[in-house]
């Protein structure tokens, strides 16, 4: 395997007193997409929040291309290059959707995506542009969720859940366009509760079991009984 | 004639109010902030004003060139090193800093000024005015409220044309996942401080030039701004105005029913409208 993009060893999580995580360790590959897959409340979406700076505090638990950047603020992890795409999408609901991609793309960081690009790739946003996103459907809203974090033209994107409360045709659609964008200068962790589907799209996979990695390995040749007992632990 | 003589009057001095109150209406939608010390930073810019004009032989509206930039390079000081810190989960503790900070302004204002009341020089604009219908209005009063008008524009189109607009907006809609947009709260919140005392200093001096002022006035001016706000529901600068001059005109119809009617009929006027429309009369629509 080419050298880490990302690295996560020894990653302990507290949501206050509760520990939700216990040493993770995880690794991304440049242009690599890597399923996180586990029941609810697992941890997957800590995982990915820690890696973006939003929770978690000890430095050398993450590194970013060697760098440790665990507890470094959020801010800054997204200059880096790693974005999120959050659980439940959180865009900003005073903002139209194209300001929610315009902000997204505000640090100004080089590379394919721009807002014409975006466009091409989801042409309903360009319809719905002036509209504010609880104007549009779930799957639309997904959209420009994900576009607004291809914005900054990550090396890193960050899918949690992808397509929790989809229509079964916006999943479709997204899977669609998921590996067209992922890979050359972007790897992308997405979480998923489907996963046959996340296994189907992904080179690798991470199953998480009560805050621990239960299981992880190629996605092509995991068997479904490894699946289930990494995830239930039965 | 008187009365609408009253209205007009009271309309103009709306735009002060509107001035008083965009600041804190800006910090509140931005940080969800209540900034108890607002009205004594108007005052501290009055008397900041008054130095400069001393300092510097400046007239008072000149010394605007200093006063605007120091009010909101302290502003954004006072945010990053003080106010950030005591933000993030309870309301309280924040609310208590510019308590404290209030107490602290005044006291600064008394030991450094003395309790006089103090005035700033304006020359001829404090006695200029201009007669047409029959009416009689300040030049000084007219130039606040295109002031006011011109200052709600101009942070309307900034809210919503800029990025720095985008940054506010959606800071103020959900602080982390503007994080992951690579804004630091931190600085957003401080920016959003200095715009807001950057309208305060203009406030200020315009007050200084209007009125007597000494280092007490604060907490009226203060009451005065949150009427404004709350009235022209909050969220909203164009409300804010229309708040302000509500206010204006409540208060000098008030006058001149009886002179020490006068801010009792405003603040009537405010309970009216909040046990009517607590929300505001023109509350922010929600998308
Ligand atoms: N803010 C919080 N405060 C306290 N506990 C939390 C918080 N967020 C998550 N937890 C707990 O941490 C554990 C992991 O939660 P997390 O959201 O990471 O799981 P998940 O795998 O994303 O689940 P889901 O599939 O439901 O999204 C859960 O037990 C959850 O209850
Ligand atoms: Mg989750």
């Amino acid at each position: 395997m080419p050298e880490a993009l990302l690295a996560i060893d020894g990653l302990d999580v507290f949501h206050g007193d509760f520990q939700a995580l216990y040493g993770i360790a995880a690794e991304v590959a440049p242009g690599e997409m890597v399923a996180v897959i586990g029941a609810n409340g697992a941890g997957k979406t800590t995982l990915l929040r820690a890696v973006a700076g939003l929770l978690g505090r000890r430095a050398a638990a993450i590194r970013w291309k060697g760098r440790p950047i665990g507890g470094m603020r959020a801010d800054r992890v997204a200059a880096l290059g790693i974005a999120l795409v959050p659980e439940g999408r959180l865009l900003f609901p005073s903002l139209s959707i194209e300001e929610n991609l315009l902000i997204g793309g505000r640090m100004g960081r080089r590379g394919p995506w721009d807002l014409a690009a975006v466009y091409r790739l989801f042409p309903i946003l360009r319809e719905r542009r002036g509209f504010a996103p609880a104007q549009l459907s779930g799957g639309q809203q997904q959209m420009a969720a994900i576009g607004r974090a291809l914005m900054a033209n990550p090396e890193l994107i960050l899918i949690d859940e992808i397509s929790l409360g989809l229509a079964p045709v916006a999943i479709r659609q997204l899977y669609e366009v998921l590996p067209g964008i992922v890979g050359e200068g972007m790897a992308a962790v997405i979480v998923e509760q489907d996963t046959t589907r996340a296994l189907a799209v992904t080179r690798r996979f991470y199953c998480l079991q009560e805050g621990r990695v239960a299981l992880a390995g190629a996605s092509g040749s995991v068997t479904r009984e490894a699946i289930g007992r990494a995830y239930f632990g039965v | 004639m008187e009365w609408v003589n009253a209205v007009v009057q009271g309309t103009l001095l709306g735009g002060l109010y509107a001035l008083f109150a965009a600041g804190l209406s800006l910090i509140f939608g931005v940080m969800r902030l209540v900034n108890i010390a607002h009205g004594d930073l108007i005052v501290l810019a009055a008397y900041l004003a008054l130095s400069t004009a001393a300092g510097l032989g400046l007239h008072p509206l000149a010394a605007l060139t200093v006063v605007v930039p120091a009010m909101a390079a302290a502003g954004y000081a006072l945010q990053r090193g003080l106010i950030n810190r005591t933000m993030g989960g309870d309301i309280l503790p924040p609310l208590l800093v510019t308590f404290g900070l209030s107490v602290i302004i005044q006291n600064g204002l008394l030991m450094g000024y003395t309790a006089d009341p103090q005035k700033l020089q304006a020359g001829t604009l404090e006695t200029a005015s201009l007669s047409a219908l029959g009416l009689t209005v300040g030049v000084l009063p007219l130039l606040t409220f295109a002031l006011a008008v011109a200052v709600i524009g101009a942070l309307q189109w900034m809210f919503y044309r800029t990025a720095l607009g985008r940054a506010f907006r959606a800071t103020s809609d959900r602080q982390d996942v503007a994080q992951l947009m690579g804004l630091n709260r931190a600085h957003v919140f401080g920016l959003a401080m200095a715009l807001s005392l950057a309208v305060t200093a203009l406030a200020g001096v315009l007050l200084g030039i209007r009125t007597a002022f000494d280092p007490a006035g604060g907490g009226a001016r203060l009451i005065f701004g949150f009427e404004a706000v709350i009235i022209g529901g909050l969220g909203n600068l164009w409300g804010t105005l229309a708040g302000g001059v509500i206010l204006g005109v409540a208060q000098a119809v008030g006058g001149q029913i009886h002179p020490g009617f006068q801010i009792l009929a405003g603040h009537l006027v405010f309970l009216a409208v909040l046990a009517v429309r607590p929300r505001g009369l023109f509350p922010k629509m929600e998308g």
